[in-house]
């Protein structure tokens, strides 16, 4: 009896489980429909501004306060793999496709996946903090007001500079994994075959690694910038709702991030890419 | 749904100028009628008061006001358009025609002041940076901030952020505006500083106003007309004089009334308190119940 009792409470725990996240996830995919179709507005209809200055201003928001940590924290990535990789292909005197194998690494997974990770904890927190904390202070209200759809006005812009800075810091964050990898290979003297590392990496590069992580880097940007406006709009009750807000995005942020390279490594190695 | 021919307010009910009309709106939170069948019609030109207590239901009435917020039943009509069924472009175009001034002022906190009252501006009519900044000049001129076009919100005081949230609630000239309980929070200077530019925006721009407030003084120096509000019930619409008659007068033994007469009088001791030790007695005993 006690265990009848005990496995309906699991199926409904499970269900209630299932049940959030799809409601989370339609609660994210009708923001994200409302951000398309208030972009597209505002790209084609003369009656409705895209906002391009608020563009413009979030770009410079979100994207220059992270150069300089990305660029930190890929060339450590770099140098990890580099001295990680050095000794296991030693012994097969293979130590100079360390080269090779920081490209493929780096290009089609560390860089886009490590630059969305930071993107989160940087952008996504402080998008959600700030759009979380003018609904505490009544302006989303006066916004609407104003005549002027939250969405249009604010996740529009945020959405697609987010998008667009996510790809372009994984370019950078590419070489500066390229670049980690060649420092530790040249600290390493010739045990680390820095001759040729460049030329190495080049070889074994094609455009597709690079386009592939391109990919990912920009879904990982909506991604990062839909959850975190979603939590801001949806903050209820003061500044604990803004605390909340923030961590969930990060949470959130990272686990769909992981979950959608995975989907997206599974499809491109069934397509062959 | 032919109104009674000799019913004189059904009559008035009916003349072209009134500008915001609610009827029998009903809104339930969690099965609890918040709003149960509230009447208001507002007429142009006047300031309407609408006064109650904590919780009875006046700001959710003015979000409904304002579209910000859907009836469960009812109608709530703005300029003869009934807001349900409205598209959002339509809806855009009706909030266009009025401003309102939130509780906390509800500035943009990421611009000036002077950008806080350009923002309607910019994004809603093609005129250029230089009208826009003569415009904004003289909005901020009407409520005394035009030193402070360039501070941010953060630095100016609450007074002063709600007149600069009124500076940007009429920027786009309207013809109604709502206010949020006005004077909460300020002291009593500047809260009769802000009823004064309540008045001088009616007087001098023949703005409608409705006004949700439980600030009895600032009620009686602004109203046209009083609205009293109770557990979601309209209890009594008319003219300031019938309201201040009742303040005035004793008690009547009409239980309406002398709830209303201690609701204006701030009394400890009437109805109303009645009411609510009743309410505590019965929960105690039905809580006690319940845990049984």
């Amino acid at each position: 009896m006690a265990l009848v009792g005990k496995q309906r409470n699991v199926v409904e725990t499970l269900g209630a489980a299932a049940m959030a996240v799809f409601r989370y996830a339609g609660g994210m995919t009708l923001l994200f429909g409302e951000t398309l179709r208030w972009s597209a507005l505002g790209l084609f209809s003369p009656e409705v501004r895209f906002g391009r200055r608020a563009f413009a201003r979030q770009v410079v928001r979100v994207g220059l306060r992270s150069v300089a940590i990305v660029v930190l924290v890929q060339l450590f990535i770099g140098v990890i793999l580099s001295l990680q990789m050095t000794p296991p292909l030693r012994p097969w005197g293979q130590v100079d496709k360390v080269a090779n194998i920081i490209g493929v690494a780096g290009f089609r997974m560390l860089g886009p996946i490590i630059t969305a990770v930071v993107l989160s904890g940087f952008a996504g927190a402080s998008i959600a903090a700030e759009i979380g904390t003018m609904v505490v202070a009544e302006e989303i209200e006066a916004l609407q007001a104003t005549a002027l759809n939250p969405v249009r006005f604010l996740v529009v812009p945020r959405v697609w500079a987010t998008f667009l800075v996510t790809v372009l810091l994984t370019v950078l964050a590419d070489l500066m994994i390229a670049l980690g990898g060649y420092i530790a290979a040249l600290t390493l003297g010739s045990a680390g075959q820095p001759h040729g590392y460049w030329q190495r990496m080049q070889d074994q590069l094609l455009y597709r690694d690079f386009l592939t992580g391109l990919i990912q880097a920009g879904v990982f940007g909506l991604l990062i910038s839909v959850i975190a406006c979603h939590e801001g709009l949806k903050v209820r009750g003061g500044a604990e709702g803004v605390g909340r807000a923030t961590t969930m995005t990060v949470v959130y942020s990272i686990v769909a991030i992981i979950a959608a390279a995975c989907v997206f490594t599974m499809i491109f190695y069934v397509f062959e890419l | 749904m032919v109104p009674e021919p000799d019913n004189p307010q059904a009559a008035a009910d009916r003349a072209d100028d009134v500008v915001v009309r609610v009827a029998e709106l009903v809104k339930r939170f969690d099965e609890r009628a918040v709003l149960d069948g509230v009447d208001l019609t507002v007429r142009a030109g006047e300031t309407m008061v609408v006064m109650g207590g904590s919780g009875c239901g006046k700001s959710t009435l003015l979000r409904h006001m304002v579209g910000s917020m859907w009836p469960d039943e009812g109608r709530v009509e703005l300029f003869g358009r009934d807001l349900v069924g409205l598209t959002e472009r339509q809806l855009d175009a009706v909030r266009k025609r009025f401003g309102i001034l939130f509780q906390s002022g509800a500035l943009f906190n990421s611009m000036t002041v002077g950008d806080n009252v350009a923002l309607p501006l910019r994004e809603h009519t093609d005129l250029d940076e230089d009208t826009i900044s003569i415009i904004v000049t003289i909005k901020l001129e009407l409520v005394g901030l035009r030193e402070a076009a360039d501070l941010m919100p953060a630095e100016i005081s609450g007074g002063m952020k709600k007149r600069a949230g009124l500076a940007r609630a009429i920027a786009l000239d309207p013809e109604i505006l709502f206010y949020d309980e006005p004077s909460a929070g300020l002291d009593p200077v500047t809260s009769a500083q802000i009823d004064q530019l309540i008045m001088d925006l009616s007087g001098k721009l023949g703005v409608t106003s409705v006004v949700v407030t439980h600030e009895m003084d600032s009620a009686f120096r602004i109203a046209d007309r009083m609205a009293m509000l109770d557990c979601g019930r309209m209890l009594k619409v008319a003219a300031r004089g019938e309201f201040e008659a009742i303040r005035d007068g004793g008690p009547t033994g009409d239980e309406v009334t002398d709830l209303i007469r201690q609701f204006l009088r701030g009394d400890s001791e009437g109805p109303l308190t009645e009411r609510q030790e009743e309410d505590e007695y019965r929960r105690r005993i039905l809580g006690a119940a319940e845990g049984e």
